[in-house]
């Protein structure tokens, strides 16, 4: 093996039922250096790396870690965790119902000398472990008790805990909000510097301009190519992603100055609250108009979205639709009045893991028919097969479990599902994380045509320049509470202003 | 080899493949002893009815196959078990014949109000106790088990209270139609096809599958999605309770009485049973009503089986036991993999030369 060479992949092949997933696949990792794995959805990042850590077999192909002689192959997760190859996954997979602690050291715990674990260590230990990374949290609460950016975060320090010579973070970053970024990019640094090889998987191009040294391109399960960062700006970046040149997310916005408030008012909010995640509000929404909510993770900008919804129920104020006042109890009620809401927990509140892409898609359609209407199966197929079509979804077929494709396709059957409902209002909460840059325009063109059609959308999004593209008007929202609008100049430094409060310019 | 795949690949294959286990083990029996072999299969007349080992087990198997019904849609959507419907059974009979004999009455020939209402007011009872079941489970959140713990060991004793601690005999032969034959046919038989029929067509016809499922997988995305979880949950625990009425009354019905102590015991575990026999994940989600019925009267065919051999009825459980084991354990996935990768190797050795 080569010197300073930590992890080397060679010819690695695997197939999925009737998708070959990885095509003799080469990967190089070096000490003490961030490496980018990226690829549109679909390319193959996840299953490379689930190669890795034991999750999937792989067909044919060796791999080689520092320190180990001969091939190694992991069965599993812990398997390869024994061998210092730690991983950190797109969604948060610890244990909501124990302890930070708890999920720290699990399966590690430190014992007393009679065999029972040792709290009291378990518990010093960890509050050690979070003081490093400078996050204030009590360590013996319960994980759910924390935001998905605390639990991404602790998930991050358990890995990070485990001495790892090679540290994998799948999508670390896209539950986190910019200020958690920057921890993360901190710590990971210092992780370079201590000689661990770290691969970093992200759909944020800035991020990987920002900490990685080498990138390598995967594109339909085959190696493009291992570049050093240097040599890959970004355009050419996003052209090797796609396999064509593509201008950088062009301006896809047009210079649409509609004036919206004249346009006939589809929401009409007044005092909406929930306890404990949003404070009253007042809201406002035409029809054809594009709003944005905008505010740093756990703002309330979601818990907002979700009381309009009926998903959380509101307790106190007042709401009128199409100029009707209402009561929504329950999310078919809204529906029913034409609403539809993409959620941004995927695998908690999108997918049903274990029915196929059809079932998935007809679904809300035939809630809102009820029961007695089954949707005959001929139509089933023929709306399943459009919006795979429309959507461009990847996958193997259309009775596949939606579980078996990637997390951008997942996304994109979801939408698919309210598409499929015709609705009046959208609220598409982070409809783009975890897609790729193709898509992503692709999902804000789409925003913009139905808004163009009349109908109205909230777009909720961590990036500030995708929502610069499409929303025609900002709320802002600050520590569970709406604090204002922004109408006007509409430019990144504003809005993050804006955000950050206290009048700072 | 692929075509082996293929075939044992298919939702269905395990159950049936069982099935047919325990066929073959009868049809070895019968001829280890010198009985004719197809001893199992042969099905005669005799005085005007239907006779044979096979019809034995659809009709004994009658009571688990109507509960298997209401089971399976309890597993898929709450991702547990409903393990009062043995209970419920006994109190659903002891109701109806206390209805129909009057309250402190041990023996009557008398009806005192007409069978129909009493039969409905006993399938009502079970309605009610799966409402109960469904609503502890659906809107308190209390987990499957524990909530129906409760009429687990309430219902029946409710029965006894309701039949003022006697055993209630019905001697009028209008109460014993549900448990002897139509015709040629067994009651049972017909009870248990026709609930298994309507709950096929409901199921094929409406969306309630799609929803129970999705309610099955992910609550709060269905949620989302605009069902009710809630609500279709306790559905499906109403519907259990239902199947668990009507199985109660044909259990009674056959031996014209009421008693309390005996109807439905145990046969909880067997409509458990059936459902996991079926191929279906006693975790929820996805499900297979046919391969429950199929598991159903599997588990009646070891019964008879076991009975016809000669084994006494108290020692029969250990058997039954032995042999659930071994068809559960062929269904496990650690041995479908243990397997699939043994046979994998198999190849590659045969591929090396």
């Amino acid at each position: 093996m080569e010197k300073n060479v930590v992890l080397t992949m060679r010819g690695i092949s695997m197939t999925f039922p009737g998708v070959k997933a990885l095509d003799n696949v080469d990967f190089t990792l070096r000490k003490g250096e961030i490496h980018a794995l990226m690829g549109e959805n679909g390319a193959g990042k996840s299953t490379l790396i689930k190669c890795l850590t034991g999750i999937n077999a792989f067909e044919s192909g060796e791999i080689h870690v520092d320190g180990i002689s001969g091939p190694v192959v992991n069965h599993s997760t812990l398997d390869a965790q024994k061998k210092g190859i730690s991983t950190v996954y797109q969604e948060v997979n610890l244990c909501p119902n124990l302890s930070v602690a708890e999920n720290l050291f699990i399966g590690r715990e430190p014992k007393t000398r009679i065999g029972t674990i040792d709290w009291k260590t378990m518990t010093k230990k960890s509050q050690k472990i979070m003081k490093d990374l400078s996050i204030d949290i009590d360590v013996t609460q319960n994980l759910e008790n924390y935001s998905l950016a605390i639990q991404q975060m602790i998930a991050i320090a358990r890995a990070v805990d485990m001495e790892s010579k090679v540290l994998i973070l799948d999508e670390p970053t896209s539950s986190l909000d910019d200020n958690e970024v920057e921890k993360l990019f901190v710590l990971m640094r210092r992780l370079r510097a201590q000689g661990v090889g770290i691969i970093f998987v992200t759909h944020f191009l800035e991020q990987v301009y920002a900490v990685c040294d080498r990138i390598t391109v995967l594109r339909n399960g085959q190696l493009v190519g291992e570049y050093p960062i240097e040599e890959l700006p970004r355009v050419k970046l996003v052209a090797a992603m796609m396999g064509k040149d593509f201008d950088d997310l062009a301006a896809i916005k047009t210079e649409d100055k509609t004036d919206y408030s004249k346009a006939p008012l589809y929401i009409e909010a007044k005092g909406l609250s929930h306890k404990g995640t949003i404070k009253p509000f007042d809201f406002e929404i035409h029809k054809g108009e594009v709003v944005g909510l905008t505010g740093l993770l756990g703002s309330g900008r979601t818990e907002l979205a979700r009381v309009l919804y009926g998903a959380d129920k509101t307790q106190s104020g007042t709401m009128k639709v199409n100029g009707k006042e209402v009561k929504i109890n329950a999310p078919i009620e809204a529906m029913n009045l034409g609403m539809g809401l993409l959620p941004d927990d995927r695998k908690a509140e999108g997918i049903i893991q274990d029915l196929s892409v059809r079932e998935n898609i007809i679904l809300a359609l035939q809630a809102k028919r009820g029961v007695f209407k089954l949707l005959p199966m001929s139509k089933q197929i023929e709306i399943a097969d459009k919006y795979i079509e429309l959507l461009q979804i990847k996958t193997a077929s259309r009775e596949t479990l939606i579980k078996q494709l990637s997390g951008g396709n997942q996304q994109k059957v979801i939408l698919g599902r309210w598409l499929a409902t015709d609705p009046e209002f959208l609220i598409l909460d982070e409809p783009t994380r975890g897609i790729d840059v193709g898509t992503k325009t692709e999902i804000q063109k789409l925003v913009l045509k139905l808004a163009k059609e009349g109908k109205s959308i909230i777009f909720i999004s961590s990036e500030i320049e995708e929502m610069l593209r499409t929303c025609s008007r900002m709320a802002v929202l600050r520590d569970g509470q709406k604090v204002g609008e922004i109408t006007e100049d509409l430019t990144q430094q504003h809005v993050m202003a804006e955000i950050a409060g206290g009048g700072s310019k | 080899m692929s075509k082996l795949k293929k075939l044992t690949g298919r939702t269905l294959f395990l159950p049936i493949f069982c099935m047919l286990l325990v066929m073959c083990a009868n049809i070895i029996y019968d001829a280890a002893c010198g009985n004719f072999a197809l001893n199992f299969f042969t099905i005669s007349i005799q005085n005007g009815v239907l006779y044979g080992r096979l019809i034995d087990i659809l009709n004994r198997g009658s009571e688990i196959a109507i509960l298997a019904v209401g089971m399976t849609l309890v597993v898929s959507a709450s991702a547990g078990t409903d393990i009062s419907v043995g209970s419920v059974m006994s109190l659903a009979a002891s109701f109806c014949c206390m209805l129909l004999a009057g309250f402190g009455v041990s023996s009557t020939n008398e009806l005192q109000m007409p069978l129909i209402v009493g039969l409905l007011a006993g399938v009502l009872m079970g309605c009610l106790c799966g409402t109960f079941n469904g609503f502890l489970v659906a809107y308190l959140d209390i987990q499957p088990m524990v909530a129906t713990l409760i009429l687990y060991s309430a219902a029946r004793a409710i029965g006894l209270l309701l039949c003022n601690n006697l055993i209630v005999y019905i001697r009028n032969d209008s109460y014993a139609v549900l448990g002897k034959f139509i015709g040629p046919v067994p009651t049972p038989i017909l009870v248990a096809a026709a609930c298994v029929i309507i709950a096929l067509i409901v199921l094929k016809k409406t969306a309630l599958g799609l929803y129970i499922q999705s309610v099955g997988i992910n609550k709060r995305a269905s949620r989302i999605a605009g069902l009710n979880s809630r609500k279709i949950i306790l559905m499906c625990y109403i519907v259990c309770g239902l199947c668990a009425g009507i199985a109660g009354l044909v259990n009674s019905s056959r031996i014209t009485s009421a008693d309390s102590n005996n109807i439905g015991l145990s046969y909880e575990l067997d409509a458990i049973l059936a459902v996991a026999l079926g191929g279906n994940s006693l975790g929820g989600g996805k499900f297979n009503l046919i391969g429950s019925i199929i598991g159903a009267y599997t588990i009646q065919a070891i019964t008879t089986t076991l009975l016809a051999v000669g084994v006494s009825t108290d020692v029969a459980p250990v058997y039954k036991a032995i042999i659930v084991i071994i068809i559960v354990a062929v269904q496990a996935p650690a041995v479908k993999d243990y397997f699939s990768r043994q046979s994998a190797k198999r190849a590659a050795a045969k591929a090396r030369g």
